[in-house]
């Protein structure tokens, strides 16, 4: 099947099976960052923006992205070390497995919610699961970075 | 997951149905539930040329379309003037914000899961859907089909005043629920749907006057106990479920303020 994707900014255009996972569409162009868990959509690790929206991409049939912009870990470079500097402040990684969809979820909250309250920010982010860290420290990064980024700094 | 050898977009509701009639054709909503199959499609038939992405108002309805989002449910502003929190109610602990931006109302109804929120809530409106070829039927007689090759276009739901609570309870937040109700005053009248009993959602008759006394709810509670049918699996067993469909009833008259 013709496809035509424009992933972080750049145009790919394939021919591929009409069954291939975006995720295994993302991947086979080096990104990476997006990774297989669970593969029943429970856990966000898989994580990418479709048209700005968060979506799980061990769900999405890479046609369906035919025409649309994808984005990636790797093309929010700037925001995800920004915010990946709160997170090890926060001592709120330990294996770091699901950082790269957490990332791109709290990030995308950011965009979405204005001002989100504590229990927004857990709702937000309840299909993001994390085996090690218990979330607290996951949960103060949020709030200083959203109180850093409020201020405009 | 499934395979498949043709991803097709439909270019029309007509298209889409002869496509669908074949035995190893698909249309695909989310995919979510689709991919936990192993089957072989030779078509999976994609809807999204065909504007059923939109929720809109008239005089006399709100029409939602098939491939609407479960999030977009959740965040809509004129599911929000005109039915409360009860949409959001209904989706928000579905599994996580990622999930319910690929999930769609069209595949949570045409799925008639015995554990769904979503059908839950919506037998307890004065909810029809559009199906093609079939044409315009109540929600709670498609409930009770069975799963054909048939188009859902859309949920089409009759403006009323709308008072309405929905309640689960859940093992934990984002599992399936053991046990769903939906009350919905709708003007003065009262509608009451129980789901996930395990299975489909039911409507269940009642005698309630507009504002219900405490005999009416045990009448109520007493009917429920008697006539509908509920089951166990993994998650709870058919008399909790029962003890749980009775108390989420009282609840739910209650916070709509009988
Ligand atoms: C891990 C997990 C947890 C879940 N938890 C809950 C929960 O707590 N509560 C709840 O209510 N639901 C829950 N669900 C169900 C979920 O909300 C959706 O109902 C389900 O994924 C189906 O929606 P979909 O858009 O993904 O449909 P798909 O998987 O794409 O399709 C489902 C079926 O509907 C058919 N179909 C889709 N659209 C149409 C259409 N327009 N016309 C005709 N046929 C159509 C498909 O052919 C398929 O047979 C859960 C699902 C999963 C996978
Ligand atoms: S791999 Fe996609 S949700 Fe777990
Ligand atoms: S840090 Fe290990 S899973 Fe989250």
């Amino acid at each position: 099947m013709e496809i035509k994707v424009k992933i972080n900014g750049k145009v790919y255009q394939d021919n591929i099976d009409a069954d291939m996972l975006l995720l295994d569409y993302v991947r086979s162009k080096g990104c990476y960052s997006a990774k297989r868990g669970c593969e029943t959509a429970n856990c966000g690790l898989c994580t990418v923006w479709l048209e700005g929206k968060p979506v799980l991409s061990c769900s999405v049939l890479a046609m369906k992205a035919n025409n649309k912009e994808v984005t990636t870990l790797e093309g929010l470079e700037e925001e995800a070390k920004e915010f990946g500097a709160f997170l090890a402040d926060e001592g709120a990684e330990q294996c770091g497995f699901c950082s790269p969809g957490f990332i791109m979820n709290v990030l995308a909250m950011k965009n979405e919610l204005e001002n989100p309250t504590e229990e927004e920010i857990k709702e937000y982010l309840s299909g993001n699961l994390c085996r090690c860290t218990g979330y607290m420290g996951q949960l103060r990064a949020i709030k200083k970075y959203l109180e850093q980024k409020s201020k405009g700094e | 997951m499934f395979t498949a050898d043709n991803y097709i977009v439909a270019n029309s509701v007509e298209e889409a149905y002869e496509l669908n009639k074949a035995r190893n054709s698909t249309v695909v909503g989310g995919m979510l539930w689709l991919k936990m199959s192993n089957k072989k499609f030779k078509n999976i038939i994609d809807l999204s040329k065909l504007e059923l992405d939109k929720i809109e108002e008239t005089e006399e309805e709100i029409q939602i379309g098939a491939m609407v989002s479960l999030r977009e449910l959740e965040t809509n502003e004129i599911l929000k003037a005109n039915f409360g929190e009860a949409f959001k109610e209904s989706v928000r602990h579905i599994v996580g914000v990622q999930f319910r931006n690929c999930a769609t109302i069209g595949g949570s109804v045409y799925g008639r899961f015995g554990f769904s929120d979503i059908l839950t809530l919506l037998m307890s409106l004065d909810c029809y859907v559009k199906v093609y070829p079939t044409g315009i039927i109540p929600i709670e007689e498609y409930a009770k089909q069975k799963q054909e090759n048939e188009i859902l276009e859309k949920i089409i739901i009759k403006k009323h005043n709308y008072n309405i609570s929905y309640l689960t309870q859940r093992l934990t937040k984002t599992d399936f629920p053991i046990l769903a109700c939906s009350v919905a005053k709708i003007d003065d009248k009262y509608r009451v749907s129980i789901g996930a009993r395990p299975m489909r959602a039911v409507l269940v008759e009642n005698e309630l006057s507009s504002n219900p006394t405490e005999e009416e709810i045990v009448k109520l509670q007493n009917h429920i106990e008697e006539t509908v049918k509920f089951g166990s699996n993994m998650r709870a067993s058919g008399e909790y479920r029962k003890l749980l469909a009775k108390i989420l009833t009282k609840r739910a008259i209650e916070n709509i303020g009988g």
